[in-house]
């Protein structure tokens, strides 16, 4: 099979205050259809850099992101993006957030009606249709960020840390209705997240990122079968060994962090 | 505010809030009465009470031929001095807050327009209103034209400096979601960019009104013969202290109702909102 996400030889400089800070170095990923890819590191690994260049929002600065075959030159509707912030419009109700980007595309109304009502059924949330954003948990915010990008149809969902403002009761949840969806519509999930266990808990494939500049320090396949147990002694085995990789980056980060403090 | 006895507390509350308006007053009426203060700098507030009634009251009888009865009941001097000084208050914010709003979303939105118009926007922000009372009346004479010219740019100011920091200050967040979600430039302006932007906006609309009916209270003095403004300056060369009270006092009011009708109408446009002003 074609890979959905080909990144080839991608590196990112960010120029701050004269300084060069280099993001991402030679990286070369293909993620292909339908896959469940997990980004993993400490914080300032670059993971969200990454993220963002297949979103568009921040081009590498060498090298290539193709999605589908084209080389991705801005954000674009064929990859919908979840953000840690939540991001829904806060002077739009519940429902008007999730039928945007079907008006941005001029679908007939009774089409958009339909697909929001089914959307809003499957993520629980027909009854806090007409509600603001302002009157909704954490957890319910991020339903209707989720149900905003499904309403896309893209073959592609990106994940920049969504769960990771939310209570572990919440994020726990969310968690399952995320593999539910996803199991339902086969998306390519790239989803970037600093916690060991949800990447285990959802991911076809970890890849664990080294610390500045970021690189794929290792790409593990996770063949645990779902729904899969924190309890379980695979799942252990395989928590062990990532928690070993993530805290030798995390040191390097922490040791940078005493070193440059005002960095961040 | 809590529930439960809603009644009984309103009332309370009703009465702490009247509390020291009325001990001022008894203490005023009673220095009045005892003869310490001349009436003529300060009247008592009974005569205020009075003089204001007259004020209000219309001045012909009622006739049934003439007009109907509310009509009859709305015309005393007050009620059309209070319509003259409200009429040029919204029109003039109309065409100041009119100009202003356009003028602010470009500069917010481009950064080639901003910097076309910031500089002489940072030089004329800074003079009061009041101080082109001269050239208005050299370029309009008397009248509503300057009266209506000096509340424009009373209005202007705070509704555009507002309208470009509230454009400005549109959360990343938000371009980049709708960017994802396929919005093009003119979705991106009006259906992010400008709600975004409405809680600033709306508050420079009522910094705007604010300063317009304060204008609008200067320029009736110099400009117009009628008007709360005109009003108390005319009682003022007749020595009538009791009406310039009067007069100030329905100022008062009259300020507090718009402002209190803008605040409602901020809270009605902006329920999605978490708190005013962010």
């Amino acid at each position: 099979m074609d890979a959905q996400i080909r990144i080839r030889n991608a590196g990112k400089v960010f120029r701050a205050h004269g300084k060069e800070i280099e993001a991402l170095r030679d990286i070369t990923v293909d993620i292909p259809n339908g896959q469940f890819a997990c980004l993993l590191g400490p914080s300032g690994c670059g993971k969200s850099t990454l993220l963002n260049a297949v979103a568009g929002f921040s081009l590498p600065t060498s090298g290539s992101v193709e999605v589908d075959g084209r080389p991705v030159e801005g954000p674009g509707p064929d990859r919908g993006m979840v953000f840690q912030e939540y991001a829904l419009f806060p002077w739009m109700t519940v429902e008007q957030n999730v039928a945007f980007g079907l008006e941005i595309r001029k679908r007939p109304a009774a089409e958009i009606r339909e697909k929001v009502s089914s959307l809003l059924a499957m993520l629980n949330l027909s009854e806090f249709r007409d509600r603001y954003p302002k009157d909704l948990s954490g957890g319910m915010r991020q339903r209707v960020a989720i149900a905003r990008v499904l309403a896309l149809d893209s073959r592609i969902l990106l994940m920049d840390e969504p769960f990771g403002a939310l209570d572990a009761l919440t994020r726990h949840n969310l968690q399952d209705e995320l593999l539910r969806i996803w199991e339902a519509f086969r998306k390519t999930v790239l989803f970037v997240t600093h916690s060991i266990e949800e990447s285990i808990f959802l991911a076809d494939r970890i890849l664990v990122m080294t610390y500045r500049p970021g690189t794929i320090k290792r790409d593990i396949a996770v063949t645990l079968p779902r729904p899969r147990d924190p309890g379980d002694t695979g799942f252990n085995e395989l928590k062990r060994e990532l928690t070993r990789l993530v805290m030798e980056e995390q040191r390097l980060q922490e040791r940078d962090e005493a070193l440059f403090p005002a960095r961040g | 505010m809590t529930s439960g006895n809603g009644g009984a507390e309103k009332v309370s509350g009703f009465l702490r809030g009247v509390a020291v308006p009325a001990v001022l007053i008894a203490v005023w009426q009673l220095l009045s009465m005892m003869g310490y203060v001349n009436p003529q700098i300060l009247p008592a507030p009974s005569a205020v009470l009075v003089r204001w009634y007259q004020y209000l009251a219309p001045i012909e009888a009622f006739d049934p031929a003439k007009s109907g009865y509310v009509a009859w009941l709305l015309s005393g001097e007050l009620v059309a001095d209070a319509y003259a000084s409200l009429s040029r208050v919204v029109v003039g914010f109309l065409i100041g807050a009119g100009l202003a709003l356009p003028l602010g979303l470009a500069m917010g939105a481009t950064e080639r327009v901003y910097k076309l118009f910031d500089p002489l926007v940072q030089v004329l922000r800074p003079i009061p209103p009041i101080a082109y009372i001269p050239l208005s009346i050299l370029w309009f004479g008397l009248g509503n034209p300057p009266a209506i010219f000096l509340i424009s740019i009373g209005a202007f100011f705070p509704v555009l400096m507002n309208t470009i920091s509230g454009v400005r200050h549109v959360d990343g967040i938000y371009i980049r979601a709708a960017r994802n979600l396929g919005a093009d430039r003119a979705t991106m302006f009006l259906r992010v960019i400008l709600p975004a932007a409405t809680p600033y906006i709306l508050t420079g609309a009522r910094i705007g009104v604010g300063t317009a009916f304060i204008v609008v209270i200067v320029s009736e003095m110099i400009a117009v013969n009628n008007g709360l403004g005109f009003r108390i300056l005319e009682a003022r060369e007749f020595f009538w202290s009791d009406k310039i009270i009067a007069g100030m006092l329905s100022i008062g009011l009259l300020g507090l109702g718009i402002d209190t009708g803008m605040e409602r109408l901020n809270a009605h446009l902006l329920k999605w909102h978490r708190g005013i002003e962010s």
